[in-house]
């Protein structure tokens, strides 16, 4: 085992002795570790003034981890053009065959790129943090908490592995640096974006939402790390020269495995769309059990926050809710404001949605959708307990006629996005990754077209004709 | 050692190596020849289990190309199309890398590249940074590299290209030597003088398919006919006063010379020497007129491309 990991080290001992003496790289990392705590530091000290003026500490105490954070980003962007040309470059040199054909397995070489990759940008995150850190100390500046400290260090680690990752994953996928280097706006501003939620939550000081956000990114990460491992072929990187847009290769990859071979809608339905929905089975099955959790999540945070926010309301003001949500038969006015084709859009949307998340994280954001979606349930059961309301009658009124097609039609199309998010990460021996995305594709179609509209309509006719009647005639009991 | 059946590889719609079959043994060099693009490069890369092929199989040093990959790989050494060196590292602690991928002791890997870097006469060279070198002393490290575990088979595509005339010479040496030494060798090449000098066997592929496949002599037999043999005379003679074996055909006469083409040489030469003395024909010279690859190789092509456009 010990033999098969020196193999590894080897490749990142190679691949970083090489960066090293390469000017070009290192030049400008060591500008960003050196410069950049010193900019931050003056930045800072001139915000310090400024908010001092209105007597912000707040801001003031969250402005030296969200600097940290920053600092710890800007070197891992500069340092990605090292993982992005890990394979493509090589292969843009030509010396990438000399190293496939030498008996080194998939992973060796992979892991061996993904070392470099993440270890180079981090050393160099580390060391300007650690630059900013010996500034701040040095003036009258509050130093954030062991466990902030301790985020922090998690959250650069977490980028860098996340960036790295899926810049090798498009080194391997591209054939040309240029392309990839294109591409790389795909990492940067999806991650940019990404800080932007964990400044807020940094300023927020919310540590439990930030602990998600890292556990999130690592395991978006290690998918990313394990979905390059599955498509990394030795074939697939010599085999393609140029990038050709070959858009009737992809029609026929998706028309053929849309149709595949149905001799009538009947066939394709019955035979086609049945085969189909076997392969997601597994999914669905996962998707059923994730329900069952969400509700139970759903129904226990608003248990738990809710009846904090009700303890601390004043008896007139439960009163008034009270009546507010007993006098609603206004609903019978929603019959003519949400209409069925608004549901239906609403809800069609919705699956979409968890669809294109699903395909961004493989499945995670997806999944996570749906979590928030079918929690929903369990938080209304919530709701009405402790409005001192019964929950079943309303329940069996307001969600079952229509839920009883609506959520299979959401349970059907998270299963899906599970399935092509599990697919991918899985090697696919003689496919591309592009082959296996259509093949995916096409399967989301036929079911989304073939079962989830469908189900989506009934319920929204339903939704829209049924239930507020259900639902008022529960209510003024 | 090296063994294909029906070795086809297709890329999408485009069929870059049709039903290849090959067989060469231990102590054989097998040259491959074709145009630019014609599957030779394709046919090495799944030999080496780069590419996994389409359809047939293939085994080299033993081990199929598509169940047993890394065994192949560490059984093959490959001089790659392009030499693929890395050009900050200095050819030392390149050999030394290569070495260790392929599980050499450190012992092992100090003898073995110092040996070959004084064969190839790169010592001098041997700290400096490989992009430093020129076009022949970095094709001369990549064969180096191809050698450096010992590899029982050694696929080499273009070995002497770039290379000037005595480093050339000192690699086709080197090639022969291997060959005495058991090793199985396929090569690619253009350079049709070293195949004629080095190869046992030689397969002309085009467009993916082999067109013919052969030792030199029977391609020259199979494609050139039979052997075309002058005579010439000291002075002007009446060479038509020779009576010449039936399966022997003249050609063409001069006042000093005659050809003929002989189909079976060994049973009819010796009767057309003895024909020239009985009538004190002036002999000068009898020789055998000159057959090259070349003319061989471009009668190949020529009636593949004719039949190509017939079709």
């Amino acid at each position: 085992m010990f033999s098969k990991f020196r193999l590894v080290w080897l490749v990142a001992g190679r691949e970083l002795k090489d960066q090293f003496r390469d000017w070009r790289v290192l030049a400008p990392m060591i500008i960003l570790i050196i410069c950049f705590p010193f900019l931050m530091n003056e930045f800072a000290k001139q915000t310090v003034d400024f908010l001092n003026q209105y007597d912000a500490n707040l801001i003031l105490d969250r402005f030296v981890p969200f600097s940290i954070m920053i600092i710890g980003f800007f070197p891992i962007t500069i340092s990605l053009v090292v993982a992005l040309e890990a394979f493509v470059g090589e292969k843009e040199r030509g010396t990438i065959e000399p190293i496939l054909s030498a008996p080194l397995d998939d992973w060796q070489l992979y892991f061996g790129k993904l070392l470099v990759g993440v270890a180079t940008p981090l050393v160099a995150s580390y060391l300007s943090i650690a630059l900013y850190l010996i500034l701040v100390m040095r003036q009258d500046l509050n130093m954030p908490s062991f466990m902030v400290m301790v985020q922090l260090f998690l959250l650069t680690t977490a980028h860098a592995t996340l960036m790295v990752s899926a810049a090798i994953v498009i080194s391997v996928q591209s054939t040309s640096v240029k392309a990839a280097n294109l591409l790389a706006s795909f990492i940067v501003i999806p991650v940019a974006i990404l800080m932007q939620g964990e400044a807020v939550m940094l300023f927020w000081g919310n540590e439990q939402v930030l602990w998600l956000a890292i556990a999130g990114v690592m395991i978006i990460s290690l998918l990313l790390i394990r979905v390059g491992i599955a498509h990394f072929q030795r074939e697939y990187l010599l085999g393609r020269e140029i990038d050709v847009i070959n858009l009737g290769w992809i029609w026929r990859t998706f028309w053929i495995n849309f149709i595949g071979g149905a001799r009538s809608f009947g066939d394709w339905y019955t035979r086609i769309l049945g085969s189909s929905m076997r392969r997601i089975l597994p999914a669905l099955l996962a998707v059923a059990f994730i329900a069952g959790i969400s509700v139970w999540l759903g129904y226990d945070w608003i248990m738990v926050n809710v009846s904090q926010v009700i303890e601390n309301a004043s008896p007139e003001r439960l009163e008034k809710m009270g009546t507010s949500i007993r006098q609603m038969p206004e609903l019978s006015n929603l019959e003519g404001s949400i209409s069925a084709p608004f549901l239906f859009m609403n809800n069609t949307r919705a699956v979409a949605v968890i669809f294109l998340a699903g395909l961004v994280s493989f499945s995670v954001l997806g999944i996570l959708l749906y979590m928030v979606n079918i929690g929903l349930i369990g938080g209304l059961f919530a709701v009405f307990e402790l409005l001192g309301m019964h929950p079943w009658p309303l329940f069996l009124a307001g969600i079952v006629p229509h839920g009883v097609f609506e959520i299979p039609a959401l349970m059907i199309g998270s299963a899906v996005a599970l399935y092509m998010g599990v697919s991918i990460v899985t090697p696919q021996t003689g496919k591309s990754m592009g082959e296996v995305i259509l093949e995916l594709f096409a399967d989301w179609v036929k079911i989304f077209l073939g079962v989830v509209v469908p189900l989506l309509a009934v319920a929204a006719l339903i939704e829209s004709y049924i239930t507020p009647g259900l639902l008022l005639s529960v209510m003024t009991k | 050692m090296i063994e294909t059946h029906d070795l086809t590889k297709q890329f999408h719609d485009f069929l870059a190596v049709d039903e290849v079959n090959l067989s060469v043994d231990a102590g054989q060099i097998l040259a491959i020849l074709g145009q630019n693009g014609a599957g030779k490069t394709t046919t090495v890369r799944m030999l080496t289990a780069l590419l996994n092929p389409t359809r047939g199989w293939a085994r080299v040093a033993g081990y199929d190309v598509v169940k047993n990959g890394h065994d192949v790989r560490s059984s093959v050494g490959v001089l790659t199309e392009q030499h693929g060196l890395y050009m900050r590292m200095t050819a030392i602690e390149y050999l030394d890398f290569f070495g260790q991928v392929y599980s050499l002791s450190a012992a092992a890997r100090k003898i073995r590249s110092d040996h070959l870097l004084e064969y190839f006469g790169l010592t001098e060279a041997a700290k400096r940074r490989i992009g430093e070198y020129s076009k022949g002393m970095r094709q001369k490290l990549a064969l180096a590299r191809a050698m450096m575990h010992d590899p029982g088979v050694l696929l080499l595509d273009e070995p002497t290209s770039a290379m000037d005339p005595e480093s050339a010479r000192l690699v086709r040496d080197e090639i022969a030597r291997l060959k005495s030494s058991q090793r199985t060798i396929v090569i690619c090449s253009h350079n049709l003088t070293e195949v004629e000098a080095l190869a046992d066997q030689i397969a002309i592929i085009y467009r993916g398919k082999i067109l013919l496949q052969g030792t030199l002599e029977d391609m020259k037999r199979n494609v050139l006919g039979a052997s075309e043999y002058e005579i010439k005379f000291s002075g002007a003679w009446d060479s038509s006063r020779v009576e010449l074996p039936k399966d022997v055909e003249t050609l063409s006469r001069t006042a000093t010379s005659f050809k003929v083409r002989v189909e079976r040489p060994q049973e009819s030469n010796p009767l057309i020497l003895k024909a020239l003395s009985e009538v004190s024909a002036p002999v000068m010279a009898f020789q055998e007129e000159p057959r090259t690859l070349e003319q061989v190789y471009l009668k190949v092509m020529a009636e593949a491309k004719g039949r190509e456009n017939v079709q």
